[in-house]
């Protein structure tokens, strides 16, 4: 999970940066400078609170995409012919 | 090293190619059928800045437009250092509105729009007068889809594509919060292709000529021509076609470049400078120069004179990108105008109050990304570039000290 920022939404109220500094710093102009750090299973809940608490609704969490990791195939020896074919297009 | 593709046909001097001309010299526009895999066989990338295949590009929106697709044929050409958007529409306005059907037919697009600076006089008088010529055959099966004239703001970020999108939409030349980006969901929430004019000339001539054609110019990987803007300290500054690979010193050459040039600013205000030294055997190939950390961008090729200050260039241009904010976005709004005054404060030596450059340096890495678009990234990359190309300088007006030049403005445009 990471946290997005609707830029034209946000106005720089800050209050994200306070419930959630592990993540959440501001510029000098009082904006969000978010870490790409994923937010942890410990900071979930913070930063749900920043997202639910921000005055204009400018957070979001988003998942982060995971690489696809190619499974070795297990049944493939006992599988011939199209059903092979078929067992191949359904594996992750 | 000049190739003449787009550009090829009567002279600057001749106005707008009428359509009679046009297909007395390249024949009828071709049927869109099976283009898209000759593009893709052909490599052509697109010429708007981001340098995206142009196939891929059109297969994703077929995809999704579902035959409500939208083409969307950008001649906005807000980057004030490039001029060869208007060149093309202005010459060759038929290119263009043939890489426009082609481009509606292939995708499925029940709409087609040409976006034109309203500032390009010319540009807009030729794609007007040729959309009339087109209009009167349309019933002899040539363009299905009525073309649509819009003309764009003069900002500079009029030609961005969600603002392009928005400004048809709801007229209101901002860009918008992404995603959906345009190919998603674009103009009337329809699968939009956002296309350069020149990317759609070049496809006209793909269509006709073939891949195989395309790829005979060009000295590289990338092949093909692009059509790019030398200007700065050259006596004939200009639009000219050239073969992709060529290097910035024949380019420069070919122009007319003085002697003594310290640096050269590549892809425009969105793009970076480079020392002379280091940018005189680049090939102006997008693939290479992105490799080499710069950019090809919009085909901006400007040489700063040799008695112009870099920080006083750089200075009016961060000004300029200050000043064209959409003003949405915190970061954006005060970011650009807090490094644009403190690069104006160092580039009038004593002004300078010593934090300055420290400033620049911490501003320059924040900016990027921090925006609903790329606008604060453009003016962040050009500010890291001066920073390096011209360090002494900055250093020498931060200390105090003279301007190494002091005689000239150090206009950049």
């Amino acid at each position: 999970m990471a946290i997005a920022v609707d830029r034209i939404a946000c106005d720089g109220h800050g209050i994200c940066a306070e419930l959630l500094p592990e993540r959440i710093d501001l510029d000098d102009w009082g904006y969000p400078i978010v870490s790409p750090e994923p937010i942890s299973r410990e900071l979930a809940d913070r930063a749900r609170r920043a997202v639910a608490l921000c005055p204009v609704l400018a957070l979001r969490l988003r998942p982060i995409p995971q690489p696809v990791v190619s499974q070795p195939t297990r049944r493939r020896a006992a599988v011939h012919g199209s059903r092979a074919r078929a067992a191949r297009r359904l594996e992750p | 090293m000049t190739a003449q593709r787009v550009l090829a046909g009567p002279p600057a001097a001749g106005g707008p190619e009428s359509l009679v001309d046009h297909e007395r010299r390249l024949g009828a526009r071709p049927r869109a059928e099976g283009l898209i895999p000759v593009l893709e066989a052909s490599g052509v990338l697109g010429r708007g800045g981001a340098g995206f295949p142009v196939a891929r590009k059109w297969a994703t929106v077929a995809e999704r437009g579902q035959g409500r697709a939208v083409v969307l044929a950008n001649g906005a050409e807000g980057e004030p250092l490039s001029a060869k958007d208007r060149a093309i529409m202005a010459r060759r306005p038929h290119l263009v509105l043939d890489g426009a059907a082609l481009a509606a037919e292939a995708v499925g697009a029940d709409r087609v729009i040409l976006y034109v600076g309203e500032e390009h006089v010319a540009a807009v008088a030729a794609i007007e007068r040729a959309v009339g010529e087109r209009a009167a055959f349309r019933g002899r099966g040539h363009d299905r889809t009525p073309i649509e004239l819009v003309t764009a703001p003069a900002t500079y970020i009029a030609g961005e594509e969600s603002a392009a999108v928005h400004f048809i939409d709801a007229g209101d030349a901002r860009p918008t919060t992404v995603p959906p980006r345009p190919f998603e969901r674009g103009v009337g929430g329809q699968s939009t292709l956002v296309q350069n004019v020149e990317s759609l000339a070049q496809v006209a001539l793909i269509a006709r000529f073939g891949d195989a054609w395309y790829r005979e110019v060009g000295t590289g990987a990338t092949r093909g021509s692009a059509v790019v803007t030398i200007g700065g300290a050259v006596s004939h500054p200009g639009v000219l076609e050239v073969a992709i690979g060529t290097t910035v010193r024949d380019v420069a050459t070919s122009a007319g470049a003085v002697d003594g040039v310290g640096a050269v600013l590549l892809g425009g205000y969105f793009g970076g400078w480079l020392r002379a030294h280091e940018a005189w055997d680049l090939p102006l190939d997008p693939v290479i120069l992105r490799s080499a950390g710069s950019a090809f961008g919009c085909g901006v090729v400007h040489l700063l004179p040799p008695d112009a200050c870099g920080v006083r260039a750089t200075a009016r241009i961060l000004g300029y990108m200050a000043g064209q904010s959409a003003a949405q976005c915190g970061p954006c709004v005060f970011g650009l105008r807090a490094i644009a005054d403190a690069t104006a404060r160092l580039a009038s030596p004593g002004r300078a109050d010593g934090r300055d450059l420290e400033r620049l340096v911490r501003w320059s890495g924040q900016l990027a990304g921090r925006g609903a678009c790329r606008h604060p990234d453009g003016a962040a990359g050009l500010l890291r570039s001066a920073l390096r190309v011209f360090a002494d300088e900055f250093t020498r007006h931060e200390r105090g000290r003279t301007c190494s030049q002091p005689g000239r403005t150090g206009r950049a445009a």
